[in-house]
């Protein structure tokens, strides 16, 4: 049997959690695609692309920074990860109630994707998604004979690590929706390929913080 | 909501125009004393129905004295844009503001032959939510269903000034005013944006008490009705410039921005220039600094006439002015209609180059002198007046009555609602279609025309047509 809380098997949830995000419309591929056309070059699919994973990024490391700081407290660590479950749940439950979309993201202005890019990441709870697999790659690594010290630097470095992997995963499956779409299939496709993935998305909160509840529980 | 984006949305106006073509088109019903209810009229237009260019179903209110005026939906193409988080809206409903009551009404449209009002909106609501009155353009925005007004507070409307609400556009609660700053805008009309490049206008008409009880000749010749056009930047909801188009044009109607949102040009119509009562279109345009510029690019001249043959209101000027009420663009940007209400004419220009429009086509109905008869045969009351086109292009639909009061004083003793269609050659030009004439039901008059699926003057998009 696969040990579900191996690195190995959490680093792949890092990357598939990444992909899930990007092929998203809701997380703003389509927006790269409308950019290239409004500007009539090739060049703006790319910058915009970045635009979106540099505002995804930053909502990553956002979320994941605070519960690298609460990492010193070694001792809580059980506890921290089991509250950490319990919020992710509470906001997919919370997503599963409130099927609204929050009004304040259409205030951006859609040149500013990076910013409405982490607006709307940390309005769906992307980054929450990722902090159970991420606790998950701290308890695996962490030792309890080093100093706090070095455990903290470790985590900060995984922080980085798994923001970082998740955004490229999620960049790179935007990117090649965008692109395929841009340059071969047309706008016609937009709308086909666009499904409501709302209570998709809730449910994977859910499923996430109950992961880290049981991970904890099986002996990591 | 539904698991795929409604099939009506359309990401750019290219892909609407292949799409399939309408089979419905809802009609505003409105009583012009109030004596009757009024409604919305669903029109047959499946090519080869037994019931083609026929009234198939009617939806009316149970109040009398709202007047029906302008109206429209509650979701369209600008869904697909991520930014507005809407993609699984339905285009479902039909937004139709009372502009004389203030009341608006929710009509589901889901199945046409079984519409029906969902939920109303009573005055009071507006009035207290907003501090607006006399609700008039519907557009589907960013933040939900815009709404402009007539008129702000007060009994007459004049206590301060008109604007735009918003509402939600899935609950349909009023959730308040739009503007943060106004600037100088103190009266309102029509207003339309382009999404991407988040810039709004908006034009005048009066405050109420210059077109409730009809027309005010001496604010007219005094130019005190609306000769602006503002320029918003739409997310921060800011007036950002005004561009005054000379007083004597007056009543500055109809905003129609270029469909495809990589251009950043549009078309204003004036109804009646006081100087020499020629009616005009005004081109506006974002020069390479930023800078809002508007021109006057179509001027259509008035038409002698004899005292005798004029109603009262212009025996003294012994010609009858074109009186552009309405004007609309179709979705490839390259035909602009415009209906001279007054004259009896509807013209189509070809804008390809909209500094520089011509006139490709003309059908001549109605008049206030002309009183040119339909192809069939048959008489057409008043003018040419509110005009849609299809999606695609190929047929102009357009109805006959401008405001209760208006059209009682330009077309004295004339009563009767009528929707025609005329169809458009391929390359340009367009003729009445005899077979398409629909008398509305005897004491209700015709204003706007919305299609099933979205049309020229209600869907933005937010990719452009390449």
């Amino acid at each position: 049997m696969i040990d579900m809380t191996s690195t190995t098997v959490l680093t792949g949830a890092v990357v598939f959690s990444g992909f899930y995000h990007g092929i998203n419309p809701g997380m703003g591929w389509p927006l790269a695609v409308s950019a290239a056309l409004m500007e009539r070059k090739h060049s703006a699919l790319p910058k915009a692309l970045a635009m979106l994973a540099l505002g995804h990024f930053l909502a990553m490391i956002g979320v994941l920074l605070p519960f690298t700081l609460m990492s010193t407290l070694i001792q809580w660590e059980n506890e921290i990860r089991i509250g950490a479950g319990v919020l992710v749940i509470a906001m997919g439950v919370y997503l599963l109630i409130n099927r609204k979309h929050p009004k304040f993201l259409a205030r951006v202005h859609p040149a500013r994707l990076a910013l409405w890019s982490f607006l709307a990441a940390m309005a769906h709870g992307a980054g929450l998604m990722l902090v159970p697999i991420f606790l998950g790659i701290n308890a695996a690594s962490d030792n309890a004979h080093l100093s706090a010290h070095t455990i903290m630097g470790n985590n900060i470095a995984n922080a980085f690590g798994v923001a970082a992997m998740h955004t490229l995963a999620m960049a790179a499956a935007g990117a090649l929706i965008a692109v395929v779409i841009y340059f071969w299939l047309g706008l016609k496709f937009l709308s086909k390929t666009w499904f409501n993935l709302d209570i998709v998305w809730a449910i994977s909160l859910i499923v996430v913080g109950l992961f880290g509840i049981f991970s904890v529980h099986s002996g990591h | 909501m539904n698991m795929r984006p409604d099939p009506t949305f359309h990401a750019s106006p290219k892909l609407a125009m292949g799409a399939a073509p309408e089979n419905y088109a809802f009609t505003v019903m409105l009583s012009p004393d109030g004596s009757q209810s009024d409604g919305i009229a669903v029109v047959d237009l499946k090519p080869g129905s037994d019931s083609f260019g026929q009234i198939v179903h009617t939806v009316t209110t149970p109040n009398k004295g709202d007047e029906f005026h302008h109206f429209g939906w509650n979701a369209c193409s600008a869904s697909l844009s991520p930014l507005s988080g809407h993609s699984f809206l339905e285009r479902r409903y039909l937004i139709v503001p009372g502009i004389r009551s203030s009341r608006i009404y929710i009509i589901d449209v889901k199945d046409p032959l079984k519409a029906h009002i969902h939920k109303t909106i009573e005055p009071e609501e507006v009035f207290e939510k907003t501090g607006y009155s006399r609700p008039h353009t519907i557009h589907c925005g960013p933040e939900g269903i815009y709404v402009s007004t007539l008129g702000g507070g007060g009994k007459d409307g004049t206590d301060g000034p008109p604007g735009i609400f918003i509402m939600d556009c899935e609950t349909f609660e009023i959730i308040g005013r739009y503007e943060m700053d106004r600037g100088k805008q103190d009266k309102h009309y029509d207003f339309w944006w382009n999404l991407p490049q988040d810039y709004m206008v908006s034009s005048e008409w009066g405050l109420p008490p210059q077109f409730e009880n009809g027309v005010v000749p001496d604010d007219l010749l005094s130019n005190k009705y609306g000769h602006s056009i503002h320029f918003w930047d739409l997310r921060a909801r800011k007036n950002i410039q005004t561009i005054d188009l000379g007083e004597h044009h007056q009543m500055a109607l109809e905003i129609r921005p270029a469909h495809d949102p990589s251009k950043s040009y549009g078309f204003c119509g004036v109804v009646v220039d006081t100087t020499n009562l020629q009616g005009a279109i005004f081109t506006w345009w974002r020069d390479d600094d930023g800078v809002w510029q508007a021109k006057k690019t179509i001027t259509i001249d008035p038409v002698p006439a004899d005292a005798d043959d004029l109603p009262e209101l212009l025996k003294g000027f012994g010609a009858v002015p074109p009186l552009v009420t309405d004007i609309d663009l179709s979705l490839d940007d390259k035909y602009l209609y415009v209906a001279c209400w007054g004259l009896g004419e509807m013209h189509q220009y070809d804008v390809s180059d909209p500094m520089n429009p011509v006139l490709a086509g003309k059908v001549e109905l109605g008049g206030i002198v002309a009183k040119h008869k339909h192809t069939n045969g048959k008489d057409f009351a008043f003018g040419p007046q509110m005009v849609e086109i299809s999606r695609d292009g190929k047929r102009v639909y357009w109805t006959n009555s401008l405001y209760s009061t208006w059209d009682d004083q330009f077309y004295p003793g004339t009563e009767g609602g009528q929707m025609v269609m005329a169809n458009v050659g391929e390359n340009g030009g367009f003729e009445l279609d005899k077979d398409f004439y629909i008398d509305f039901p005897t004491g209700l008059r015709a204003h706007q025309i919305r299609l099933e699926g979205g049309d020229c003057s209600t869907d933005s998009f937010c990719y452009p047509s390449v």
